[in-house]
């Protein structure tokens, strides 16, 4: 187990540095220097020479890499060209608001469509069935974007019942959890059903059905339980994706979150804020799918096990 | 792909019922695509400030937008940007991961460790986060937006292509053709490609509603096409301003959007089945 636990956090650890060493050489992919962008044409190439040395462009890049780097775990990711407030300050209140968005996203996603899936394994090509999954991939085929737009224009323009721009009260987040839920259930609903469908083919379930168990007590004690696990596997796998709906729908629904700070800092080309988003929203997801294979590893021990190698 | 197969695949074709409306759906875009001048009531950028955000009418059908624009027209012009969205950025995807997945899956050992160590960094980095930088770097603009998707969409193929050439290369042909002297260029091009095409096709048709929504999602959020330009996503970014007044703005180009992604899903279940059976279980 132990040597599981070593084997994930050094990939972790390998995942983080690539990433942040990828986003310190954004600034270095950029036409021209960060001396040229900020202080433009006018100033003279001895002024600008000088700024070079004091801010350490002229040092080696990997000198350079392990200062940024040292700043960033303290925190301290630059100024934003933009505001000129320091970039942590513009995140320290946007960080929270997007994991909570996320997170009920996710929370809802599951206490949707687990059980759907479920139901369609049990009653698998029944009516139910080809219903659930025909609405799920018609869901697919809509751009999560435009089911935003399509809730708003319904339960807000029309019906007027929900709020749909702002993060004032918890009515303002029903709209933005709908769509995001809206854009990943289908996955979800399948991925349950075929890990459902692989554990009712178990031995252990016959034989719980042979104790003489209810078909209830089968599917929630013996079933579920054991596709859980898979389940939460293929859910962490999803993380990414989740993330990526939530910067469209923080930026369409006006929460001030991570993603809609992000978009507005390209727009305006505010590089530092750009380059700050990106490293904190990586670092999270990366943390966070660790953490499941962490949870995944103690839930289950056949999987530490087949990391081993096979060895008994 | 030689005419015996051919004809057996448009003989099984006849009976996919997928494949059938999939193709329907998606030639029945590449016309209105190819002949959008003369379909097309209006040009896509003709202002008309006396018809500004009016709705649906006789003559225009999809109502005109804070330019006095007809809609109609700029979603019949929208078609031929999406068109374009789906063919480059599949070209780019396809390029980079058939040949990582090729050169990953042929020589193994430390270059596959190293490529797919990449791969996996791009998968495990959300993908719009990802496109956003790139895009970040590169500027806004249409291409821009599809090398940015590309690049996130590209290591579905390489992991594709990897397997399929890994369990290829053992092959006695592959030990025919070494023997022959062929250098390993030459072994990827003309041995083992021609066998994976089938399901660089399948994965292809599988890619595409991603690739056109993800680079539609970027017009969207206004990292793309630029105005004047009829792009569906920008279309509906500019509906999003006016959602109080003119909701007919944000409704049909996305009915436009969502008829070519169902008939590229469609089109590639069915191509799937077609082509590559063993491929539904996944």
């Amino acid at each position: 187990m132990s040597s599981y636990i070593v084997k994930r956090l050094i990939q972790g650890f390998f995942l983080v540095f690539s990433v942040s060493v990828l986003v310190f050489a954004m600034l270095y992919i950029m036409p021209g220097d960060p001396i040229d962008q900020v202080m433009g044409w006018k100033v003279s190439q001895e002024k600008k020479d000088e700024m070079r040395r004091f801010y350490g462009f002229d040092r080696p890049l990997h000198e350079q890499y392990l200062s940024w780097a040292r700043k960033a775990i303290k925190g301290d990711m630059g100024v934003s060209v933009r505001t000129k407030l320091p970039v942590l300050d513009l995140m320290k209140a946007r960080i929270p608001i997007t994991l909570k968005f996320t997170g009920l996203t996710l929370l809802f996603d599951i206490l949707i469509a687990v059980p759907l899936g479920l139901l369609c394994a049990y009653w698998k090509d029944s009516l139910f069935d080809r219903l659930v999954v025909g609405v799920s991939l018609f869901f697919t085929a809509i751009p999560q974007f435009w089911t935003a737009v399509l809730l708003i224009l319904l339960f807000g323009v029309t019906l007027k019942v929900l709020p749909f721009n702002g993060y004032d009260t918890p009515l303002h987040l029903v709209l933005p959890v709908a769509a995001g839920v809206l854009g990943s259930f289908a996955s979800t609903i399948r991925m349950t059903k075929s890990e459902v469908l692989e554990v009712i083919r178990e031995k252990y379930v016959t034989t719980a059905y042979a104790k003489g168990l209810s078909k209830s007590a089968v599917l929630v004690r013996h079933v579920l339980r054991n596709a859980i696990i898979l389940i939460t596997v293929l859910i962490s796998l999803s993380i990414p994706w989740l993330i990526s709906g939530a910067v469209i729908l923080e930026h369409i629904f006006g929460i001030p979150g991570m993603g809609g700070l992000m978009v507005n800092s390209i727009i305006m080309q505010d590089f530092a804020v750009v380059q700050a988003c990106v490293l904190v929203i990586t670092v999270l997801t990366v943390v966070f799918n660790i953490l499941c294979d962490l949870l995944i590893g103690l839930l289950d021990p056949r999987i530490s096990l087949s990391l081993r190698g096979g060895e008994r | 792909m030689n005419r015996g197969r051919l004809r057996e695949f448009l003989i099984s074709g006849r009976k996919n019922v997928n494949f059938l409306v999939g193709a329907f759906i998606i030639l029945s875009v590449i016309l209105v695509a190819v002949f959008a001048p003369f379909i097309a009531p209006y040009g896509y950028d003709e202002a008309n400030r006396d018809e500004r955000l009016q709705p649906p009418s006789q003559k225009h059908p999809f109502g005109t937008d804070d330019f006095g624009r007809d809609m109609l027209s700029k979603v019949i012009y929208g078609s031929r940007i999406t068109l374009q969205i789906a063919l480059t950025g599949t070209l780019i995807q396809m390029a980079l991961g058939v040949s990582v997945g090729m050169i990953s899956g042929y020589f193994g050992r430390t270059v596959d460790k190293i490529l797919m160590f990449v791969a996996d960094l791009t998968w495990c980095v959300p993908g719009i986060i990802l496109a956003l930088a790139v895009v970040t770097l590169l500027g806004k603009g249409l291409t821009n937006s599809i090398i940015a998707i590309s690049l996130v969409n590209w290591t579905q193929y390489a992991r594709i292509v990897r397997a399929k050439t890994m369990s290829i290369k053992n092959q006695a042909f592959i030990e025919t053709g070494i023997a022959f002297g062929e250098k390993a260029p030459a072994i990827m091009l003309r041995y083992i490609f021609p066998n994976i095409v089938p399901a660089i096709v399948v994965m292809a048709s599988m890619q595409l509603p991603s690739t056109v929504m993800s680079t539609t999602a970027l017009s969207f959020l206004g990292l793309g096409s630029q105005p004047p330009s009829p792009d569906w996503g920008l279309a509906l970014s500019n509906g999003m301003k006016y959602i109080t007044r003119g909701q007919w703005l944000s409704i049909f180009p996305g009915i436009a959007l969502v008829y070519v992604v169902f008939g590229f899903n469609l089109l590639g279940e069915g191509l799937r089945d077609l082509l590559d059976p063993r491929m539904k279980s996944l």
